[in-house]
């Protein structure tokens, strides 16, 4: 590994992390390329020229009449028929349609220039700015709006325009309270702090980096609202209580249909569906925003549901020593059987003897963390075992029948994860839910399955075990809470304990002590372990075998002491020269150049090849295989014993130089 | 020496609790920054490391104590100390260009005698400077990995010209590669550009590299202080040995040696109890005696060089580093 200086990026195509990096779409493109989007975007824009070109698409006003064409349906003169006064009912539509989007506008204007600022200011400030902002907002919001409205027009003599803006005053308060959450959730993001470090005046704080980052929230409601608003002025047309008669007004003209619903049932339908169909487009629009702004922040959505499609291959005879569990040529996609189809992982195989304790390394996006899911069956939904069988002892798991995995859950195979926290159920005390578990398990009587439970945490060495039973996850300390998860995996006496990341939340003295209590426990009770760790030290910790694994696949598999003295590797080199050592070894650390490529962009041979300083064409021109190169070691690399057989010093040392 | 860029004076931070009680995350802690040096934060999560970067840029209330910046400094506060923050992937505007964000602190305070063309090259020169393109400030911080992404912050952090930098936890959120990445490059840095840095950090593997001086820090308070390699490698305080030898290692004569040190150094879980004038570490601590309980350890000055707050360094001393085995593990360079 060369001491290269930090490199210069590719023009901004990679990614981390195994996902698809790129641009965000922005909302307002994602909102134009669905076709609900479009549909109710292009509709609710049609009606609006249409209502303000009104007199150029008509022709002769809204109150011409002609007693010629009285309650008529549509015809080639009368678009849409005729009401019983002969007037033409498009054109009433849409001179009435005029009012009726004044009125929507007047209220979402008044709506706008009220919650916005409150809302993003209380969300931004806090304290007691924020107090009086929300609790005026449920103040506002117990007012029965629509008695306020009829004394508004009573005081008012019947002006739309200020009944409008008195409903966008009242409905302000509702969403106020919703931009100022989404200001407060933009309020803890880091950025917001890293521009008060800087110095960056608050007014251009909450314009240019909280509002952008409330703006999907605000377009959402602004469409619910003009739904309503909608329909409000509508309805109050309805009663006469807008503008006097003559003048079109949609709800007026609804009135006006129902009165002559027996004589012509047809003319309630333009009115009724212009009515209906904008307020479903408002809807919609609101509907796909959401959808959208939803999709830019998960930075994508899962395609496929989980799904399988291959018959697992014929059980294998048993070998000498059977191994507790094996995976063989497993590969995991994600999108499986659709297009857009990715490989995830491949190519991978393993075993854990009884006992034993096998460590699974890597950096992000390396695939250790899916590789782990996918034997504890445990994959998300959109991805899906699609080559490969896992064995666990008779059984085969990878069939995609969930029934088989719950036989071994628990009992066989148990699980701790990353963040003891969230496996532990907040609403109980920390005794109860040991004690559920162990009766399941056991099946056997309260006090029995109590005394049991106490014993495990006794077992994961808590010193106070009664004490701690009695009270709730989030009482207890991180390090705590990974014990009492380590005492629920070893209720049911698994052979097999798969650890994902178990200690990366955790303090590095509390990571020190649940190791060492790992180790022990499986001392003591024999079972085998898979530890999946990014951390080279913590799978050195612990255990025997490790796995180097990168970009999906296993690159290098050796008992510890071998990999870790003498790696086969270039990438297992590589990462163990990045480690941070004692400041006599001055110089700077070796870097590898580049990032891990994504799962769509790995290339045909060797996957690290990109990064490695000893490729030559060999390594790109088909497929690496894991294969051994000394007696102890297996390394996915075509040059290991030509490159490294020789060496045997420390890499750190050696690479550096 | 010469005057500190920064001094930290007896600072306490304190967050009100319900009830009128408050909860004191930072209890009379005292340490400076010289020009060009790097000083180190080390502890757990609550040790208040972070509490005391936030409470030097002002987000974080000061109850008592003081925080000051040498004069010069002190004219231009908000340029002259910048920050690092822990995650690369929220510190940054996602709807802002990566040039927007990079050239916000040069926008603020010297935009008006700069004019918008220099700020763009002095954009690009600092995008360079950190080993990415100039072309990337007209990306999104989306189109960036997460080692990118902290090159990226960093930029930010240096464009103004600032005196010093405060890295919170600013390698915690990398992989091992691109960490190492982001070493060589904060020293690089610092060589070319004489900059101070504050560096908050869990891991003590990274901060002995780093840094010059070291306080590590307990439920708030100090605990230990001294020069970096000698916390280290002579680590005094009984926290501060547990720290050493709680670093997981690849090399196994160094894993034994940590191991037997952690079997020495363990004591059976208990809940923390409520500190008062207490020794911070009395309830973990195998060594902790009535003293340790009943009054507070001052810092003091200790063989190694470093200063310790510990009423029994010296019985500490006698019973585990006479003890020749634990002697080869602190003397033992890697090999």
């Amino acid at each position: 590994m060369s001491v290269a200086a930090p490199t210069a990026p590719q023009d901004g195509t990679d990614s981390a992390g195994g996902s698809v990096a790129g641009r965000p779409k922005s909302i307002t493109r994602t909102v134009l390329t669905s076709k609900r989007g479009v549909l109710s975007l292009a509709f609710l824009v049609l009606i609006f020229l249409a209502c303000v070109l009104a007199g150029l698409i008509t022709s002769g006003g809204p109150d011409a009449q002609s007693f010629l064409v009285v309650n008529k349906g549509p015809s080639l003169n009368h678009l849409l028929g005729t009401d019983e006064l002969g007037r033409d009912l498009l054109t009433r539509i849409l001179y009435g349609g005029r009012a009726s989007l004044i009125g929507v506008a007047e209220a979402v204007g008044a709506l706008l220039i009220i919650s916005v600022p409150l809302g993003v200011t209380a969300g931004y400030l806090g304290g007691r700015t924020d107090k009086v902002i929300t609790r005026v907002a449920d103040l506002i919001m117990s007012i029965p709006v629509i008695i306020i409205l009829l004394a508004v027009l009573a005081i008012f003599g019947h002006s739309m325009t200020t009944a409008m803006i008195a409903f966008g005053v009242l409905g302000s308060a509702g969403v106020t309270r919703v931009i100022r959450s989404a200001a407060l959730a933009a309020r803890s993001e880091a950025y917001i702090d890293a521009a008060r470090v800087i110095g960056v005046s608050q007014r251009d704080i909450i314009f240019r980096h909280m509002l952008p980052q409330c703006r999907g929230v605000i377009v959402v409601q602004t469409a619910l609202f003009a739904a309503i608003a909608l329909g409000v002025q509508t309805g109050l047309t309805y009663l006469s209580l807008g503008p006097a008669p003559p003048a079109p007004t949609w709800g007026g003209m609804v009135a006006d249909a129902v009165s002559q619903f027996y004589v012509a049932p047809w003319e309630l339908v333009p009115s009724g569906a212009v009515i209906a169909l904008t307020v479903i487009a408002f809807g919609v629009l609101g509907d796909v925003v959401r959808d959208a702004i939803a999709e830019t922040h998960s930075g994508g959505a899962a395609v496929a549901r989980r799904r399988r499609r291959h018959q697992p291959p014929p059980v294998v005879p048993a070998a000498d020593t059977e191994p507790l569990l094996t995976a063989t040529d497993l590969n995991v996609s994600v999108a499986a059987g659709t297009r857009e189809e990715t490989t995830l992982i491949q190519g991978i195989a393993l075993s854990v003897l009884p006992g034993e304790s096998l460590g699974i390394v890597g950096e992000s996006g390396s695939g250790k963390t899916i590789a782990m899911k996918a034997l504890a069956g445990l994959l998300p939904r959109g991805t899906a075992i699609t080559n490969g069988s896992i064995r666990f002892q008779a059984a085969e798991l990878s069939s995609g029948d969930e029934s088989v995995y719950r036989k071994f859950r628990g009992r066989g195979i148990a699980i701790v994860t990353q963040e003891p926290m969230r496996a532990l159920d907040p609403s109980y005390r920390v005794g109860k839910l040991l004690t559920d578990l162990v009766h399941s398990i056991d099946r056997c009587g309260r006090r029995e399955a109590r005394a049991r439970a106490i014993e495990l945490l006794r077992r994961v060495q808590i010193l106070d075990p009664e004490d701690v039973a009695q009270r709730y996850p989030h009482e207890i300390s991180g390090g705590m809470a990974q014990r009492v998860a380590v005492a629920m995996a070893l209720a049911g006496r698994p052979q097999l304990l798969i650890a994902d990341e178990p200690t990366t939340a955790l303090d590095v003295t509390v990571q020190a002590e649940i190791l060492d209590l790992l180790r022990q426990l499986q001392r003591e009770t024999g079972m085998a372990l898979i530890l999946v760790s990014h951390d080279l030290g913590v799978v050195a910790e612990i255990c025997s075998r490790v796995c180097v694994m990168y970009a999906g696949e296993i690159v290098e598999m050796a008992p510890s002491a071998d990999l870790f003295a003498k790696p086969m590797h270039p990438y297992t080199r590589a990462l163990i020269s990045a480690s941070p050592r004692s400041r006599e070894e001055r110089g700077p650390l070796s870097t590898i150049p580049g990032t891990v490529p994504a799962p769509r962009d790995w290339p045909v041979g060797c996957h690290f090849a990109g990064r490695c300083e000893f490729t030559t064409p060999a390594c790109t021109a088909a497929a690496v295989e894991l294969r051994s190169v000394s007696p102890t070691d297996m390394a996915r690399c075509v040059r290991s014993e030509e490159l490294f057989a020789a060496s045997r010093s420390v890499p750190t040392n050696e690479v550096a130089s | 020496m010469s005057e500190a860029l920064l001094t930290v004076d007896s600072l306490v931070v304190e967050y009100p609790l319900p009830r009128g009680r408050a909860h004191r995350a930072v209890d009379n802690v005292s340490f400076s920054v010289s020009s060009g040096q790097t000083v180190g934060l080390v502890g757990e999560s609550g040790s208040g490391k972070s509490t005391i970067a936030r409470a030097i840029v002002g987000l974080a209330p000061v109850t008592a104590g003081a925080v000051t910046l040498s004069q010069e400094a002190a004219a231009e506060r908000k340029r002259s100390v910048q920050m690092v923050f822990q995650d690369p992937y929220s510190s940054l505007d996602p709807t802002k260009t990566v040039g927007y964000s990079v050239s916000e602190p040069l926008r603020v305070h010297r935009g008006r005698e700069l004019g918008t063309k220099e700020i763009q090259a002095r954009t690009a020169e600092m995008l360079e400077a950190v080993g990415l393109s100039a072309s990337a400030a007209s990306l999104y911080p989306a189109q960036f990995s997460g080692g990118q992404r902290q090159r990226i912050a960093i930029a930010r952090a240096l464009i103004a010209e600032p005196e010093l930098v405060i890295c919170d936890e600013a390698l915690s959120a990398l992989d091992l590669s691109v960490q190492a990445q982001i070493i060589n490059l904060l020293v690089q840095l610092r060589e070319t550009r004489g900059i101070s840095y504050l560096f908050i950090s869990h891991d003590l593997r990274v901060v002995e590299m780093l840094c010059d001086e070291v306080v590590v820090l307990y439920r708030g308070r100090v605990t230990e202080m001294g020069a970096a390699t000698s916390v280290h490698a002579r680590p005094q305080h009984p926290y501060t040995r547990g720290l050493v030898a709680a670093v997981p290692e690849i090399d196994p004569a160094q894993r034994a040696a940590s191991r037997a040190d952690r079997e020495r150094l363990r004591r059976p879980v208990s809940p923390a109890v409520a500190l008062g004038e207490s020794c911070q570490y009395s309830h973990r601590c195998v060594f902790a005696g009535d003293e340790c309980l009943q009054s507070r350890p001052a810092l003091r000055t200790v063989d190694s060089g470093a200063l310790v707050a510990c009423h029994r360094t010296e019985e500490v001393a006698r019973q585990l580093d006479d003890d020749p085995e634990i002697q080869t593990q602190a003397m033992t360079p890697r090999a």
